[in-house]
C-alpha cells in the first residue's frame, strides 16, 4: 500500500517552514503562495493545521479534468498533473474540497502535490513530526489506541 | 537581486506620499540588512541631535536578506530609530510573520519621515501602497486594532500597530506585531505614535529567491542539523521557552529580586519556567521558519487574572515577577497580555515598578504620590498599574516615563537600575561580569540581546567562562557584539546562535545573496555595525560617562549566593574593551578604526 501524508494537527508550531520547504523546491522560491501545502494559521485560536491534497482514492480533481491531465503515479500513490496536458480551466480546484490543488500565483498555472515523487520536502522539514510520510493501513489503529489512553486518564480522575 | 527585495518603500507622513527607490547595492553589501542598513540609511538622514518624537526624526521597519527564507529563524524585521528612553539609536527586533511578508510584498525596507497630521496606516498589497485613515481605530489596543484592520483589507493581511501606549508616548512603548510578537524595547513605538501611524498592513503574495540554491540548501541542512542536536535549541526552549532560565539563573544567584537589593528570590519555584509549563501553557508556538519555538500560549484558567494569550518571556517573568518581589505567576501571566495589548514593554515597565517600590520602601515616594501603597509583592498592584502606564493615568504616567525618569523626579535617580536610562534586564551584573560589560556599552542601553555573554557565562555556550570573573570578558563581550550585529542584521533569531554561529551565517549569506561572505568579512560587518551605531550615539552627545552602571551594581556588594561579596568591575573591564575596540581612553572611534572598517 501506497504512503500518504499524515498530519499530527497537535504537533504543529504554525513555522510554516513546510510552505518554505515546499515553494523553493516546487517553484524555486520562498513563497507560501507557491507551496502546495499551507499551514492553515489560526492565531486566536490556538488552532495550526498543515493541509495539502489527501492523494484521495477517488480523486474528484482527477475526475472532473477534461484534458486527462491529472493521473496516479502507482509508484507513490500522488495524484499527479501533467503539465503538458493541462488547459488551465482550474475544474480541478472547484472540485477539490481540501484545496489540495491551487492556481500558483507565482508560476501563473496549475499546481498541486506529488509527494515530491516520494520524499516529500515538507515531511524532511517539520522538526515537529506534525507531518509524517507513511502507511495508513494502522491509522485508525493508533487513534483509537490515544483515544482509549484519554479515557483511562479521564476515568482514574473520576474514579 | 537575490536575497534582498532591491526595493524601499518611502512614505513622508507630511506630504501623505509613498514612493519605491532602488536599495543601494554597495550599501546592502557593507551593511547586510535589518538592523545594521536601517542604522547606515537612518544615520546617513538623521541628525543626531534630534528631537526624538519630533517629525524630523524617522523611523525605519527593516528586514535582512534570510528574511522570509528557511534559513533557520529566518522571520525578522527590526525598527530603527532614535529612541525617546534612552536618546540613542534603537534597533528593536520583532520575529512572526509581519517581516517576511514585507519581504514577499517586494520590500527590504520602510522609511518612515515627518508627521501624518491625522492618525493613519499604511496599507501594502505588493506594488500597491496607500496610507489611509486609521481615525477608527486610535484609541483601540492592538488586538482590536489587528482584527478590525483585518476585516476592513483581508484575512491573510500580517500586521504591526501601536497600542495606546504608543498613542501616549509611553517612553518604552512598543510597536506589536502579529498580535504577540514585539519590536520591544527603547520605546519605538512611542516614536510611531508621535508621527501618529497607528499601523502597517502587509500582503504580499511574491517570493523570495536566493543566489544559489543548492548551496544554500545545503547551508540549511548544517545549521538544522546543529540546532537539532544542540540542547539549548532542541531541548530547554522547545520544552520551556525562554522561562526555563528562570530557576537557572536563581541558582547562580543572578535573578535580581526586589529592584536588585540581591539575586536569590525565595519563592522562584512559583514563577518557574517548569510551573509555568504544568499549569498555564496550552501549546508551543513558533515564529516563521522557526525550527526552536520558544513562543508559549498559555491561559490562566480561573480567578481575576483568569485569561489566555501569550507569555510572558523569561524577561517579563522576572521583571514583573522576582524584581517586584511578586510571585504570583497568574498576575504575571495577566499582566504580561496587557503590555501585549496596550503595546509597551513589560521589562522596562517592571523594573519601572521595582523602582518605585524601593522608592516607596525607602519613604521617598508616599500616598500623596501614588494613591496607593507601593509594597513589594504586591501583585494586585502590579497588575493595575500594568493598565494604567499603558494610558498614562494618574502614577502610571510617571512610571511610562522609564525608572531613571522617575527616580531623578524623586531625587534618586541611583535607584534607577539602567544604563542610558534604559532598564536592565533579568541578570544580576555582580554575579554575572561579562553581563555588566554589555549593559553598559551597549548601544541602546540597557540590554541583554546585544551580546548575549550569558550564553558562555551559564549555559556554557560556546566555551564555559567563570561567571564572577572579568579576566576575558572584554573580548568576550567584543565578540558576541559584533557576531550579534550579525545576525540581526542577516534576519534570523539571535536564539539559533546556541547552535550556530558567524560561519553558518556567512555560508547563509553567500549563497543567498551571491555576494562571498568569508567568516572574516561577515564579522567586520557587524564589527562596523556596532561602531556605527556608536558614532551616532557619541554624536548623539553621549560620552564615556554613559557607559556605566548604576551605583548599587559598582558599589553594593551582593549580599548572598554565589556572588555574595561582589560588585562589579566594570571599569577594569571597560578599559580593556575600548583598547580592543580600538577606541581612545574616552571611548571615542579612533581614527584608525574607522578606516579599518570603512566608516
Amino acid at each position: 500500500m501506497a504512503k500518504k501524508l499524515v498530519i499530527n494537527e497537535e504537533m504543529c508550531t504554525a513555522c510554516r517552514r513546510c510552505e518554505l520547504a515546499c515553494s523553493i523546491k516546487n517553484a524555486g522560491e520562498f513563497n507560501p503562495l507557491a507551496s502546495r501545502i499551507t499551514a492553515a494559521v489560526f492565531l486566536d485560536e490556538n488552532f495550526y493545521l498543515p493541509v495539502v491534497c489527501q492523494q484521495c482514492d477517488t480523486p474528484y480533481c482527477m475526475e472532473i479534468c477534461p484534458a486527462g491531465a491529472l493521473q496516479r503515479n502507482e509508484t507513490t500513490g500522488a495524484v499527479v498533473l501533467d503539465e503538458k496536458r493541462c488547459i488551465g480551466c482550474r475544474m480541478c480546484i472547484m472540485a477539490c474540497p481540501f484545496g489540495g490543488v491551487d492556481y500558483s500565483v507565482a508560476e501563473h498555472k496549475v499546481v498541486k502535490c506529488d509527494l515530491c515523487g516520494g520524499e516529500p520536502e515538507c515531511v524532511k522539514a517539520c522538526v515537529w513530526g506534525a507531518i509524517e510520510y507513511k502507511e495508513v493501513s494502522e491509522l485508525g489503529l493508533e487513534k483509537r489506541k490515544k483515544a482509549a489512553r484519554k479515557l483511562q486518564r479521564m476515568m482514574r480522575e473520576v474514579g | 537581486m537575490f536575497g534582498w527585495t532591491g526595493k524601499i518603500l518611502r512614505i513622508n507622513l507630511s506630504e501623505k506620499s509613498v514612493g519605491v527607490e532602488d536599495l543601494n547595492r554597495k550599501l546592502a553589501q557593507d551593511y547586510i540588512g535589518a538592523r545594521g542598513l536601517g542604522t547606515k540609511i537612518f544615520t546617513d538622514e538623521v541628525d543626531p541631535k534630534v528631537d526624538p518624537l519630533s517629525p524630523d526624526n524617522k523611523l525605519i521597519f527593516a528586514t535582512g536578506p534570510l528574511t522570509g527564507t528557511n534559513a533557520v529563524s529566518a522571520g525578522r524585521y527590526n525598527v530603527i530609530t532614535k529612541a525617546p528612553l534612552t536618546g540613542t539609536i534603537a534597533a528593536s527586533n520583532s520575529g512572526g510573520y509581519f517581516g517576511s511578508e514585507l519581504k514577499y510584498a517586494g520590500y527590504d525596507l520602510l522609511v518612515f519621515e515627518g508627521k501624518a497630521d491625522q492618525p493613519v496606516y499604511l496599507y501594502i498589497k505588493d506594488d500597491l501602497a496607500e496610507l489611509r485613515s486609521a481615525e477608527h481605530v486610535w484609541g483601540k489596543t492592538t488586538f482590536e486594532t489587528d482584527d478590525i484592520l483585518r476585516e476592513e483589507t483581508c484575512p491573510d493581511v500580517k500586521i504591526a500597530c501601536i497600542g495606546p501606549a504608543g498613542e501616549k508616548r509611553v517612553r518604552y512603548a512598543c510597536i506589536i506585531n502579529d498580535k504577540n510578537r514585539a519590536a520591544g524595547r527603547s520605546g519605538v513605538g512611542a516614536v510611531m505614535g508621535s508621527k501618529n501611524l497607528k499601523a502597517v498592513v502587509v500582503r504580499g503574495t511574491k517570493g523570495v529567491t536566493v543566489a544559489d540554491p543548492q548551496r544554500f540548501k545545503n547551508a540549511v541542512d548544517e545549521a538544522m542539523t546543529k540546532v537539532k542536536a544542540n540542547a539549548v535549541t532542541s531541548g530547554g526552549l522547545p520544552t520551556y521557552g525562554s522561562a526555563v532560565l528562570v530557576n537557572i539563573l536563581n541558582s547562580h544567584g543572578a535573578l535580581p529580586t526586589r529592584n536588585f537589593q540581591t539575586g536569590i528570590f525565595p519563592e522562584v519555584e512559583k514563577i518557574s519556567g517548569e510551573t509555568m509549563a504544568e499549569k498555564n501553557t496550552i501549546r508551543k508556538k513558533a515564529c516563521m521558519g522557526c525550527p526552536i519555538a520558544c513562543g508559549r500560549v498559555t491561559e490562566v484558567k480561573t480567578g481575576k487574572f483568569a485569561g489566555q494569550g501569550e507569555g510572558p518571556e523569561y524577561e517579563a517573568i522576572w521583571s514583573m515577577g522576582a524584581d517586584c518581589g511578586i510571585s504570583q505567576l497568574d498576575a504575571i501571566i495577566k499582566a504580561n497580555y496587557i503590555s501585549n495589548e496596550l503595546g509597551f514593554d513589560p521589562i522596562s515597565y517592571g523594573a519601572t515598578l521595582a523602582c518605585a517600590m524601593e522608592l516607596w520602601e525607602k519613604g521617598y515616594l508616599s500616598e500623596s504620590d501614588t494613591q496607593i501603597p507601593l509594597i513589594f509583592g504586591d501583585a494586585d498592584v502590579m497588575v493595575g498599574f500594568a493598565t494604567k502606564t499603558g494610558y498614562r493615568e494618574g502614577f502610571g504616567d510617571l512610571l511610562a516615563e522609564g525608572s531613571y525618569r522617575l527616580g531623578e523626579k524623586y531625587g534618586h535617580a541611583e535607584l534607577s537600575m539602567s544604563a542610558k536610562k534604559q532598564e536592565y534586564p533579568a541578570y544580576d551584573p555582580r554575579a554575572i561580569q561579562g553581563i555588566g560589560l554589555e549593559y553598559a556599552t551597549s548601544n541602546r542601553g540597557g540590554c541583554h540581546v546585544r551580546g548575549y555573554t550569558i550564553s558562555a557565562e551559564v549555559l556554557g555556550i560556546p566555551a564555559a567562562f567563570d561567571p564572577l570573573e572579568t579576566k576575558d570578558k572584554a573580548s568576550l563581550t567584543k565578540a558576541f557584539q559584533d557576531v550579534t550585529a550579525l545576525v540581526d542584521s542577516s534576519g534570523i533569531c539571535l536564539f539559533t546562535t546556541f547552535a550556530i554561529g558567524g560561519e553558518e551565517v556567512a555560508a547563509f549569506l553567500s549563497s543567498a545573496t551571491g555576494i562571498d561572505y568569508t567568516l572574516e568579512k561577515a564579522l567586520l560587518a557587524g564589527e562596523r555595525i556596532w561602531n556605527l551605531e556608536r558614532q551616532f550615539n557619541m554624536n548623539a552627545g553621549l560620552s564615556k560617562s554613559d557607559d556605566t552602571l548604576a551605583p548599587r551594581i559598582l558599589n553594593e556588594a551582593l549580599p548572598e549566593g554565589p556572588g555574595e561579596g561582589k560588585v562589579s568591575g566594570l571599569e577594569e573591564m571597560l578599559k580593556e574593551y575600548y583598547q580592543l575596540r580600538g577606541w581612545s581612553e574616552e571611548g571615542k572611534i579612533l581614527p584608525q578604526t574607522k578606516e579599518r572598517l570603512g566608516l
